[in-house]
């Protein structure tokens, strides 16, 4: 018998952008068993969400993670216009449709390139983030913005999109189809990509269900879960598309999914911009009144959920955020072993895993590897108060 | 200006910290590789090893866990190393400042050389900020 070998990735990683720890034991080469180790991101964003105005958290929530920067405040404007009982105007969610359906493109886009890296396909890389940056483009002509783009606000959005914006975005479109068949006849044709994609890093039906994971990962499993058809926001309903779903499990049915997702995207933005009708973006909230509400919206990497409670005064009193990656991630554990250390890195990239939006109340202590939970945590941040307010008392 | 300086400057080899940001900054800085900015053009690039690093791009509002691991990174980083803040939350902690799983601001713990600010900045302001801390070396 071989001994218990350990092999190390991350926190800093080459491979990663952001910072997460993998432990992988292995026998040889295969991988035996998996450890995911998270927290380097951790921010308490639900704690700091309880200290703001209910205007200034949607700013808050956007930096949740920067990728889906439409999909948490999305969620949580839903949350509170649950919470007022009130629909925003039709153009406004017209709006906010577009703004969502252009981050999933980017996402996506983003996702893709990133595996072609991780799989030694620096061109597939190149030429997918080429393609990503004429959206980029379109949000900063929106927004001002390449990627925190400010347009969701309690009721509506924050700004309008106009007409010579519109044109712009549908020559974007229209060129992003093209590049969209190039990508999808590249990796369907390629030989290389195959081999190292199909059957690798299975995930089958019960293992997605049981593991509760959502999106793309949950519906290359064969998992028919989409929020925006099961639980319909905006006018989800009113447009033509349909939800993407593949059986196999493996990783070339992820990739298969998400570019197929793409063509959806493109198709409901095109009909969002005809039936895009003139008017309000935003209604006039004065003040938010006792209650509670749920936001869900379906984010590139699943569904996101909001939960936001008030007591009448300006400030939530409770702001629950449950993302995505959080189901996804843990996944892992079972696709992981049983295939070669070099597969490991594209299974643990091929969840889409976004760690910013994933990490939890989860505090290490500078001494040993304690983890600090619950109550400690708010004694930690009272003490962190203390702190402050000694040093402004000392000015 | 001495011969290690003078030859830091030809060509920029970067490592790259995320330490508690929310991805845009990572992101903005993969950017920055892509075709349209391609700053591989100048020689610059992103490497694996931090022992084979002239410059420090750290990113994010430094929580505690990530505290520890910059350090020890930092340390084992061949000096002169240069460190750059990108974004916001690295120069500033930004909105993030009342959390109470940050400690100190990145520039309390490690000297830094430069700060691009921005939420996110756009990769033109990164590679505009790294011309002037190249001139900035150039003139010491």
């Amino acid at each position: 018998m071989s001994k218990k070998k350990i092999v190390p990735i991350g926190p800093y990683h080459p491979l990663q952008e952001e910072p997460e720890f993998f432990k992988l034991i292995v026998e040889g080469e295969k991988v035996n068993e998996l450890e995911i180790e998270i927290g380097y991101n951790h921010r308490g964003i639900e704690k700091l969400s309880e200290t703001k105005h209910w205007d200034q958290v949607t700013f808050l929530v956007e930096r949740i993670c920067g990728i889906c920067s439409t999909s948490h405040p999305f969620a949580y404007v839903l949350a509170v216009e649950d919470l007022l009982g009130i629909t925003p105007p039709p153009r406004a969610n017209y709006i906010r449709m577009i703004i969502d359906e252009l981050q999933r493109l980017h996402s996506h886009l983003l996702w893709l390139g990133l595996v072609g890296h991780f799989i030694g396909y620096n061109t597939v890389w190149m030429w997918a983030w080429k393609a990503r940056e004429p959206i980029l483009d379109i949000f900063e002509l929106v927004s001002g913005n390449r990627n925190n783009y400010a347009m969701m606000k309690i009721g509506g959005v924050r700004r309008d999109i106009k007409d010579d914006d519109l044109l712009a975005l549908k020559k974007v479109i229209k060129q992003l189809y093209g590049e969209l068949k190039l990508f999808q006849k590249a990796i369907e044709d390629d030989p290389v990509i195959h081999k190292r994609t199909k059957d690798v890093g299975i995930l089958s039906k019960e293992e997605a269900i049981s593991f509760g994971a959502v999106g793309p990962t949950a519906r290359a499993s064969g998992v028919d879960i989409d929020v925006r058809r099961d639980d319909v926001y905006a006018n989800y309903d009113k447009v033509n598309w349909s939800v993407v779903t593949l059986t196999d499990g493996d990783i070339y049915a992820k990739v298969i999914v998400r570019i197929l997702e793409m063509f959806e995207s493109c198709s409901i933005i095109e009909q969002c911009m005809e039936r895009l009708p003139k008017g309000e973006i935003a209604l006039e909230i004065i003040e938010i009144p006792q209650g509670e509400g749920i936001g869900r919206v379906e984010a590139p990497r699943g569904e996101c959920f909001h939960y936001v409670r008030s007591d009448g005064t300006n400030r939530p009193v409770r702001h629950k955020i449950r993302a995505p990656s959080y189901v996804n991630v843990p996944t892992n554990l079972v696709s992981v072993p049983g295939y070669t250390i070099s597969d490991a890195a594209i299974i643990l990239a091929a969840v889409d895993p976004c760690y910013c939006c994933t990490e939890r109340s989860v505090a290490f202590s500078k001494e040993g590897r304690k983890i600090l939970r619950g109550e400690e945590l708010i004694k930690l941040c009272q003490q962190k108060t203390f702190k402050l307010k000694e040093s402004y008392d000392n000015r | 200006m001495g011969l290690r300086e003078k030859i830091l400057t030809k060509s920029l080899w970067v490592y790259h910290i995320s330490a508690g940001s929310c991805n845009n900054c990572d992101i903005e800085i993969l950017d920055c590789l892509t075709p349209r900015f391609d700053i591989e053009r100048f020689g610059m690039q992103l490497i694996g090893s931090i022992r084979q690093a002239d410059v420090l791009l750290v990113t994010g509002a430094m929580n505690k866990k990530s505290l520890g691991r910059l350090k020890i990174l930092y340390e084992q980083a061949p000096k002169p190393c240069l460190v750059v803040a990108v974004g916001s939350c690295a120069t500033s902690q930004h909105m993030f400042r009342p959390s109470y799983a940050l400690e100190d601001a990145l520039d309390k713990i490690i000297p830094v050389d430069l700060y691009i600010a921005g939420c996110p900045p756009k990769p033109e302001a990164i590679i505009a900020g790294i011309v002037k801390l190249i001139n900035k070396v150039n003139k010491l």
